[in-house]
């Protein structure tokens, strides 16, 4: 064993002639067992993924359909009625329909895909393979944390085949709207509904945010200091830290609407009339519900990215043959953007009649962010600079992860300042911004770790040519999609407006949004070729033959090439080194199981 | 270096892992993050109470009395459960059933004490509707005794546990963490009780 240790690259023929006759846990394995309540971490975030690419088609088909409307407002679709009956009469999206759309496809996308799908995934395959665990600290809770999630996924999905529809207010879900069912369809039974999967949903997340935690503080290795671990777990440990404190707040802000909803309580209700007919409620604050909600929606945008950082920082390092530029500085901008994540949430809310010096407080702690986000950026391109760079998809879709990080984060520093604000709030250049920063931003770093990692998860490779052109496509099509977007915000374009022809001065970007629905279905159809990429190599991709495909430092790689439950088959390996030692005294890489050399120079 | 290995086995049989000198039992950590998770519930709840109280039309509420009897009762438990958790460490297991039971069966009369609070507050004509302290009662409360509850079930299969279980392993983990949670919800509920009278008024 201790010959293996200290030349890794003997491991891989060692392991490689036996690894299917002898796995670690010998206990019989029902199909059940190994598969469905499986307790094992890598089986666990396999499911994560599965459950959140089915999601993301879902989602992604939602937008599909209403960019129909947006793009071709006045056209008719015949084929539309027929799957969807009265929701689009004459073949036209109405009005109850989109709104439910673009409320499904925002909840579906951050919550399901970008949370669950993303997170879910790689914290569950990554922590224990990279920081060396057999499995997470409380292995049944994690089962329970994606059994929470399917129970939260069935109740979303159920929502949508009721009469009245799903829920329909806008991912934010603001009252009064979403609080009087008799003020829309989509705010009936949908509505309930809802709420009752996010509650699901929240405590999926907590059970799945503890285990985290606590694997990653209580569950190293021998030698894996919390200075040694790679950001990817670094970011996940933050990730959940986030998740941990805010989503709380969320279900208590949902636990009012809920009694606002059905039991006649008037936390967020006021003063209302609908329909002609004044409402008894007196003395709630529909603002109230907006703190609540924001107080977990900005961190949740933290939520989504940055585990996608952490995937790229360790992508990029390893596909350029190079350290990671200024780990340190990496692990403390995740922490200034952690804490200051909780302290900006009134910067969604500056059109409220937020106080004036209030908001000039949340402009500066907003702009604030700006700095760590920007040493991330640096430390990334100076990863890359002069760097013997790989060019594989992961690799590819790490760099468009920057990419649209910069420029996403650019328009950001427009809207954490509240007089420019007070222009851009609620129009299109809000959807410009958050889709490429967070929405396309996300993707691509979900992208990057399951082309990285999907040897590590099936034992195969995806097939790359059919990744290039997902990445070109996807890339292309993202920015021709969302950067003209700033364009009609600037001037002035609501969001969320199903039919804007009122608008002589917006009829300038009739062809702009004709152009971008076409480029969206385009879009589209490359995601679901990447799907098909997706399963078709679960079982035909090309094999893997060598333990460590990538070259790269991590523990996952001195795993068997399809570990068992438990990972390793002997002794979990020992850790001399931090994951980065690219290119260092001549050689390539240098795994974070090798002791440290009599000459070798520090980094 | 043979004896370097022996040292590694050992130390990688640990369920932590080995290396990491930790003095917290896994399970206790995650106990102590998920407390921190419930607060931030409960600070939310709270922080929506206070700036709603600054607000007009704010009603406040006059507390019954038998939230005094109920938080003497918990208190009660929360001692009861201490004691059992001594008697655990020193395998008296005839007085450690009688102690967990005793806790049991006081967690259950509190959240029955608190159900009649919401009783006759209702009956003093605090109902759902409207938009004041009362309101807030009801769901701060309630929030507070299902988390009461939570504790119960998990008393409830210690309990059960305690009387069938064959396996002579004497792990005060489990004790430990039950303990800590109970004594969680104990000092939520001075909080909350005491933020009622304070800010409430
Ligand atoms: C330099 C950093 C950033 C700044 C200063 C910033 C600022 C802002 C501001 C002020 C708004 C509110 C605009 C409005 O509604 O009027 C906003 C919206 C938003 N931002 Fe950012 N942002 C930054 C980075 C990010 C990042 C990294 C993400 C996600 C990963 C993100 C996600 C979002 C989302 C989702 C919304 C819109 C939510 C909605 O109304 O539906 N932002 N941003
Ligand atoms: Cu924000």
């Amino acid at each position: 064993m201790s010959e293996e240790m200290n030349t890794p690259q003997e491991v891989v023929t060692t392991h490689e002639v036996h690894h299917d006759e002898h796995h670690v846990h010998h206990h019989k394995e029902t199909f059940i067992t190994k598969y469905i309540f499986s307790q094992d971490h890598k089986t666990i975030g396999k499911q994560f993924l599965i459950t959140g690419i089915i999601w993301a088609i879902i989602g992604g088909l939602f937008s599909v359909l209403f960019r129909l409307q947006l793009g071709y407002p006045d056209q008719h679709f015949p084929i539309l009625e027929t799957f969807f009956g009265h929701w689009a009469k004459g073949g036209q999206i109405q009005p109850e329909f989109y709104y439910a759309l673009i409320t499904m496809h925002g909840t579906v996308l951050v919550f399901f895909v970008l949370t669950a799908g993303l997170s879910g995934t790689f914290a569950n395959l990554l922590i224990p393979l990279q920081i060396g665990a057999r499995d997470m600290a409380a292995p049944l809770l994690n089962m329970l944390s994606y059994w929470f999630f399917f129970m939260a996924s069935v109740v979303m999905v159920s929502s949508l085949f009721i009469s009245t529809g799903p829920a329909a207010g806008g991912w934010t879900v603001y009252p009064p709207l979403s609080a009087l069912g008799q003020a829309s369809e989509g705010s009936k039974l949908g509505m309930d509904l809802w709420i009752v999967s996010m509650a699901l949903f929240v405590v999926s997340s907590l059970l799945g945010g503890l285990n985290y935690i606590s694997t990653i503080l209580n569950m190293r290795t021998k030698g894996m200091s919390m200075t040694r671990l790679p950001l990817t777990i670094w970011a996940l440990f933050f990730t959940a830290i986030l998740g941990v404190l805010s989503f709380p707040v969320l279900l208590s802000g949902l636990i009012l609407l809920l009694f606002d909803r059905n039991l006649g309580t008037s936390f967020y209700l006021s003063d209302i009339v609908v329909n002609g007919q004044v409402l008894p409620n007196e003395g709630g604050s529909a603002i109230l519900f907006q703190h609540l909600f924001w107080f977990l929606g900005h961190p949740e945008v933290y939520i989504i990215i940055l585990p996608a950082m952490g995937i790229a920082s360790e992508i990029l390092s390893v596909n350029s043959r190079k350290p990671i530029f200024g780990y340190m500085a990496m692990v403390g901008s995740l922490f200034a953007i952690t804490v200051l994540a909780f302290l900006v949430w009134a910067h969604h809310m500056f059109v409220t009649g937020l106080n004036p010096f209030l908001g000039s407080i949340f402009v500066l702690l907003t702009l604030l962010i700006a700095v760590p986000s920007a040493i991330k950026v640096f430390n990334w391109l100076t990863t890359l600079w002069r760097g013997n760079i790989r060019f594989f998809p992961s690799t590819l879709f790490a760099i468009g992860f920057v990419s649209l990080f910069i420029s996403g984060g650019l328009t950001g520093i427009f809207l954490g300042n509240s007089t420019i604000d007070i222009h851009l709030h609620d129009t299109m250049f809000i959807v410009a911004h958050f889709h490429i920063v967070m929405g396309v931003a996300g993707m691509f770093g979900m992208f990057a770790g399951i082309y990285h990692w999907f040897p590590k998860m099936f034992g195969r490779y995806l097939n790359s040519t059919l990744g290039y052109i997902h990445f070109w496509v996807t890339m292309i099509g993202a920015y021709l999609i969302f950067w003209p977007m700033h364009y009609e915000g600037l001037a002035g374009m609501p969001r969320r407006y199903l039919d804007k022809s009122s608008w002589v001065s917006f009829s300038q970007f009739a062809d702009l949004d004709r152009m971008i629905t076409i480029v969206s279905i385009l879009v589209f159809a490359v995601q679901l070729m990447f799907v098909f990429n997706f399963f078709y190599s679960i079982f035909k991709g090309r094999k893997v033959t060598s333990q460590n495909p990538w070259g790269s430092n991590t523990l996952e790689w001195t795993t068997p090439i399809r570990p068992g439950h438990g990972n390793w088959e002997g002794e979990i390996p020992e850790v001399h080194r931090w994951a980065y030692d690219y290119g260092k005294d001549g050689r390539e890489f240098i795994p974070q199981v090798e002791p440290i050399g009599a000459n070798e120079s520090t980094h | 270096m043979v004896s370097d290995i022996k040292l590694k086995k050992f130390q990688n049989s640990l369920p932590s892992g080995g290396a990491q000198r930790k003095k917290l039992h896994p399970h206790k950590f995650t106990l102590w993050v998920a407390i921190g998770s419930i607060l931030m519930m409960f600070a939310g709840l709270t922080s929506a109470f206070i700036v709603k109280s600054n607000q007009t039309n704010w009603k406040t509420v006059a507390m019954p009395k038998v939230f005094w009897i109920s938080t003497a009762v918990l208190l009660l438990s929360s001692l009861m459960i201490q004691m059992a958790l001594r008697s655990f460490k020193n395998r008296e297991m005839n007085q450690y059933r009688l102690l967990i039971g005793l806790t049991l069966a006081l967690g259950i009369a509190f959240v029955f004490l608190q159900w009649i609070g919401f009783q006759q507050l209702w009956d003093q004509k605090v109902t759902f509707t409207g938009s004041g302290a009362g309101q807030f009662l009801y769901v701060i409360f309630g929030l507070h005794a299902l988390h009461v509850t939570g504790g119960i079930i998990a008393l409830l299969v210690m309990f059960v546990k305690a009387f069938i279980g064959k396996t002579k392993l004497y792990s005060s983990v489990p004790v430990q963490v039950a303990a800590t949670y109970w004594h969680f919800v104990d000092l939520l509920w001075l909080y909350l009780l005491i933020f009622f009278m304070i800010i409430g008024k």
